[in-house]
């Protein structure tokens, strides 16, 4: 009978069932392999909620202590950008305002990262092909790599819907799903962008750009319009994690934006199976061209070649900065929308020069979010040393006639002036965008230039922090990873959650000045490039010393 | 004649693995040497050392006279490096990593490179994972050639070639050593190491067990000697120095080490000798005997004593 009913199966289904053939050894592996990464990952994003209700509890105690906090909140257009709209004073709203705009980011990171590396980056090293040398389907790849970012995303939803359950069932379902909806959706793109490049760099590259973009217009839309008084700014529906946001979990939940995000989760995935289907292994649909035959005039040593391997980057960096810069400058001039039609407040504001001032706080924030974000670019710069270590390229280079320092340099160089040109690029965007928006363009570019520039110091002192890693306990070297997440999470959640003193100085951003409009002083920037000077003294003379590849 | 390379009483360890224990190597000015010994024996530890890229735990060593921890930019000019698996960055194409290797040492002789390039039949307009293996390695190989330097060391430098290639591979190596140049020569093709090497080291554990030339090496091992005899062979076994006796009827074959080879021929020549075949050793078995890790060796040894 069996045989019969085998034989019934139309050849296209059997041909599918044939190209998941090996799905659950593959997923195993993946599990396997990711077994340390995605627990931490997963417990970080599914406690954060429901640690979170109970600080808010002891802090704000009565409801009128919350009501305060939300009109405060709601009323500020960079803790609007940050944090997204207040859309009520429960606990659980407050609780969902404080952790679910960064949940959704960061469960998108988790996301793209976990599909990227079980999909493009096993193509690119060539283990796929000895896997699918095996009894390996041609989705089966795909397939394991999106089960295993749906069972994180899964444990995620649970995990915080069963930890906000106390404050209500249904709004903890809202933001469970929210978050694990915006994982997979970006998950989904970022098996699209696998299946486009051949490079995994460039494909990890793509889909956090796709993140970037999404969380700055939700920033923008956020901080243009107060959402909780209305249904959204354009911008903010431009963007899949405005969408979650927008769903209000404990606030009269909207179930339709979830099936929004579940739409593109979808759309993507069957994008992404469609494009596998029709490629070979390893292959991708934009092709890698042929190359000059001989080397040009620009790559005569190590630096041309640090150059030639991360100017595409650099250049990434630069673009997102203008974008961001261009959007943060034009919106900062609504900023003192909130004070809403109320004449007599606005002018009283104005009187004590608080316009100006409200704009400056505005840009303030948004440079320190700049220049926070930024350390992403300037760590994985710093950590291309260590994979061209392990990688086995640093080792026939520095059998050349090249020093450990000049090999170093060239990709150091980047590290280090690269922020330079791109935090310029994104204050002149920046300073342009709100003075074109003021129309006093003559004074607030040089003032939004000389803020975003303000943040090398600090930027510095994690780059030297990870040189210093590399250098000295190279094994340890994505350790400074934690330092970025660290980094971003004092500069961006530490204001508005009133973190300790102690606690926000352990970042350096939090001493640097408040610009644009601060008082400046020479003191902390001296420290901080002090600091910076030492560490990455250590981490050269670690790297002299210690035993390549080791 | 001038040393090259020499090290004497290397020592590395790794944690708790003791990579190299005490190590010995004398390579001369002039010569291809060849470097051999099993698996994880410690050839490529070495080669780092000698790079400049693991430092010493302790232990001498030399190349061409400098210190290749503390004179590593000095001496790198005057090197050349193929590694066994060469990796290649994505987004360049192999000319420009042969132009940006050679930029790095002492020079590249362009003339040179056109014809390796033309000898190696390598399109030099490929991009990295786009090349084969045994074309990343050519990538490496042409760039070494074609660099103005006096010392080149190629670990395991012709995993991938076919055999074309591989035969273009010996001639280069032969042309190095005619102009003069030094060749350190990692691997585990044998018939290689006998075509070019003059003089071979044999390193196991960490260790050299055996360095001279290969007739030198040759001597120290075991010829096969199969014989028809006109009566009984008699007291064979008791022979020093005679190994694996088979012994049907009037048949006899046996190993002998090569250096005793005298009183197994008397032995023979008593009962009689109606046909002998004997066999100078291969050196596949010059090396697999080296290459036996100390258990089998030492059982076998008392097993035949």
């Amino acid at each position: 009978m069996t045989a019969v009913a085998d034989a019934r199966v139309s050849p296209r289904a059997r041909g599918s069932a044939r190209d998941l053939a090996g799905t659950g050894t593959l997923l195993r592996l993946a599990l396997r392999r990711d077994r340390i990464m995605m627990p931490v990952w997963v417990l970080c994003l599914g406690l954060t909620a429901s640690s979170t209700v109970g600080r808010l509890k002891s802090t704000y105690e009565t409801p009128e202590q919350r009501a305060d906090l939300v009109h405060d909140m709601n009323g500020n257009g960079s803790t609007r950008a940050l944090f997204g709209a207040a859309f009520d004073d429960s606990l659980g709203a407050l609780t969902v305002w404080r952790v679910g705009a960064f949940l959704t980011v960061f469960a998108a990171i988790m996301s793209l990262l976990i599909v990227l590396r079980h999909t493009r980056e096993e193509e690119e090293t060539g283990r796929q092909e000895a896997l699918s040398a095996g009894m390996v389907g041609r989705r089966a790849g795909l397939t394991a790599a999106l089960l295993t970012v749906g069972i994180a995303n899964g444990a995620v939803t649970l995990l915080i819907a069963g930890g906000l359950a106390s404050q209500g069932g249904t709004g903890a379902l809202a933001l469970g799903l929210a978050v694990g909806l915006s994982g997979m959706a970006f998950g989904g793109l970022a098996a699209v962008a696998a299946q486009l490049t051949e490079n995994t760099r460039l494909a990890r590259g793509l889909s956090s750009a796709a993140v970037g973009v999404a969380f700055v217009l939700r920033m923008a839309g956020d901080a243009a319009e107060d959402g909780s008084k209305g249904s959204g700014h354009v911008l903010v529906w431009l963007s899949p994690l405005g969408w979650a946001e927008y769903a209000r979990p404990y606030a009269d939940e909207r179930w339709w934006p979830l099936l929004l995000i579940a739409v593109l989760a979808g759309a993507s995935i069957t994008l992404a199976y469609s494009l596998a289907g029709r490629r070979d292994v390893g292959a991708s649909f934009y092709a890698s061209r042929p190359g000059p035959a001989a080397a040009g005039p620009l790559l005569t040593g190590v630096y041309g070649l640090g150059w030639r391997l991360q100017r595409g980057a650099l250049l990434g960096w630069a673009a997102g900065f203008v974008f961001s810069g261009a959007i943060f400058g034009s919106i900062s001039d609504g900023a003192d929308d909130f004070l809403g039609d109320s004449d007599q407040t606005r002018e009283i504001i104005q009187r004590m020069g608080g316009a100006q001032g409200l704009s400056d706080a505005f840009l303030a924030a948004m440079v320190g979010v700049l220049g926070t974000i930024l350390t992403v670019h300037t760590v994985s710069s710093v950590l291309r040393l260590r994979s061209e270590e392990t990688d086995q390229r640093a080792e026939p280079l520095l059998s050349n006639a090249v020093s450990r320092l000049r090999w170093a340099g060239s990709h150091l160089v980047i590290a280090y002036l690269g922020p330079v040109a791109v935090l310029a690029v994104g204050g002149l965007a920046l300073g342009l965008g709100y003075g074109i928006a003021a129309g006093d363009v003559a004074d607030q570019l040089p003032r939004a230039l000389g803020a975003t520039l303000s943040q090398l110091p600090a930027l510095w002192v994690v780059t030297s922090l990870t040189l210093l890693l590399v250098g000295v306990l190279p094994k340890y070297s994505a350790a400074a990873w934690g330092l970025v997440g660290w980094v971003v999470a004092v500069g961006w959640m530490g204001p508005a959650l009133k973190f300790s003193q102690p606690v926000m100085d352990t970042s350096p951003f939090s001493h640097l000045p408040k610009l644009p409009g601060d008082e400046v002083t020479a003191a902390p920037f001296l420290w901080l490039l002090l600091l910076s000077v030492v560490a990455a003294a250590g981490g050269l003379v670690g790297l002299r010393r210690r035993d390549i590849g080791g | 004649m001038k040393t090259a390379i020499s090290v004497s009483g290397l020592h590395k360890s790794f944690g708790r693995t003791h990579a190299l224990d005490g190590l010995d190597l004398e390579v001369e000015a002039g010569e291809v040497h060849g470097f051999l010994g099993p698996n994880g024996a410690g050839k490529s530890t070495t080669i780092r050392v000698l790079l400049g890229l693991l430092r010493a735990d302790s232990g001498a060593v030399q190349m061409l006279g400098k210190d290749p921890w503390h004179d590593a930019v000095d001496l790198h000019r005057h090197i050349a490096y193929v590694p066994g698996d060469v990796t290649l960055w994505r987004n360049l194409s192999g000319g420009e990593v042969i132009d940006l290797y050679g930029r790095l040492r002492g020079g590249l002789d362009t003339a040179r490179r056109a014809e390796l390039l033309e000898r190696f039949e390598l399109d030099p307009t490929k991009k990295g994972r786009t090349y084969s293996k045994g074309n990343r390695q050519k990538v490496a190989l042409v760039a070494a050639f074609a660099s103005e330097v006096e010392l080149l060391i190629l670990d395991e430098p012709t995993s991938g070639l076919d055999p074309l290639m591989e035969e273009v591979f010996r001639e280069c190596v032969t042309e190095e050593r005619d102009r003069g140049r030094t060749v350190l020569l990692s691997s585990h093709i044998l018939s290689e190491v006998e075509a070019l090497c003059r003089r071979v080291s044999i390193i196991r554990k960490g260790r050299r067990v055996e360095s001279g030339s290969l007739a030198e090496l040759r001597h120290l091992t075991r010829t096969s000697v199969t014989a028809e005899l006109a009566g009984e062979p008699r007291g064979l076994s008791a022979l020093p120095g005679v190994h694996d006796v088979d012994i049907q009827d009037r048949r006899v074959k046996l190993q002998v080490d090569t250096d005793k080879l005298d009183a197994v021929l008397r032995q023979l020549t008593e009962a009689g000798v109606r046909s002998l075949l004997s066999t100078p050793p291969t050196l596949e078995e010059l090396f697999l005997r080296h290459y036996q890790d100390d258990v089998t060796r030492t059982e076998a040894e008392a097993i035949t004593r």
